[in-house]
């Protein structure tokens, strides 16, 4: 049973820091709390707290042994998705501005 | 078929009786197999907001139709759907009765068609006001991208449909609770896509 309540536990908190961390990046856009840049570094620094969130809490991801093939999985697809959405920005923007 | 019990929380919901090891290394690698799935559907998003990203200068941009207020609500709409999905694993983990599955699966079905109710109502919204996909390379992108999410969680509610037909036939055997934790994953992933969408879509657009 305890354990159980651990699982519960872990679905709560989940929900909770996703909805906090969910209210504080609409509250940044909504109350105009900070310049815009700033905002929309704050914005996705919170929105990478939350998808890591949401891997710990909803997905089950952990450091633990038993799950060490599906991380190696996702971090290895988390490196090629930088590659290949990084890459192209840099290339495209680099285009852009050379077109101006 | 031989019922496995499940050592530790590895998935959430995987709860399947007698345990026998290879049917948990068979339930671990069908796991892993629709990880992989994920991880490839992650790409073609990650794709899609290259693109977006690329496409930002053009005009008309996306960026005034959008409003707080609509977005706020189905970033709402689906996180919760992701919490009560979760309540879907735990009752399958605690071996509860299969109404109490049903009921969540019931609850997860309506909090997600809310929120594909608000998305086309949104869409709606915005062709009414000019802003349709072959307006700009920057509107064709956006639908895109959101269109392509709001596809997938459509597929889910379909899923959850067939779920609960399969649950109605078979009862909570093993493949219907392991079908049950396909979906789960599947479910809370796009949870994850529509957080970098309301980050870099609609919260971005709403600063500019």
């Amino acid at each position: 049973m305890k354990a159980l309540r651990g699982d519960f536990l872990t679905y709560a908190t989940g929900y909770g820091l996703a909805m906090l961390l969910t209210g504080a990046a609409f509250a940044l856009v909504y109350y105009h709390l900070a310049a815009p840049e700033t905002a929309f570094a704050a914005i996705l620094i919170l929105g990478l707290v939350q998808i890591i969130v949401h891997m710990r809490c909803f997905l089950h991801m952990s450091l633990q042994r038993s799950a060490r093939a599906d991380l190696m999985l996702v971090l290895f697809s988390t490196l090629i998705i930088a590659f290949m959405v990084g890459g192209t920005l840099v290339i495209m923007i680099n285009l852009r501005q050379r077109m101006m | 078929m031989a019922r496995v019990s499940e050592p530790e929380l590895i998935h959430a919901g995987l709860n399947l009786r007698n345990h026998s090891p290879a049917a948990l290394r068979r339930l671990e690698s069908d796991v892993f197999g629709f990880w992989v799935f994920l991880m490839s559907d992650a790409l073609l998003f990650a794709l899609l907001f290259a693109v977006y990203g690329t496409m930002l200068g053009g005009a008309p941009s996306a960026d005034s139709q959008f409003k707080i207020g609509p977005a706020f609500q189905e970033t709402w709409l689906l996180l919760t759907s992701s919490f009560t999905y979760g309540m879907v694993s735990l009752s399958l983990k605690l071996g509860l009765r299969r109404r109490w599955v049903a009921l969540w699966l019931g609850v997860t079905f309506c909090l997600g068609a809310g929120f594909i109710v608000l998305e086309v109502s949104d869409f709606l919204d915005m062709f009414a006001h000019g802003a349709t996909p072959e307006a700009s390379g920057a509107l064709s992108s956006f639908f895109v991208l959101v269109g392509t999410h709001g596809l997938h969680v459509t597929s889910g509610l379909i899923w959850i449909v067939l779920m609960a037909a399969q649950m109605a036939v078979y009862g909570l055997d093993d493949r219907v609770k392991i079908n049950l934790i396909r979906l789960g994953l599947f479910w809370h992933f796009l949870d994850v896509v529509w957080v970098a969408i309301f980050s870099v879509v609609y919260l971005r657009g709403l600063l500019a």
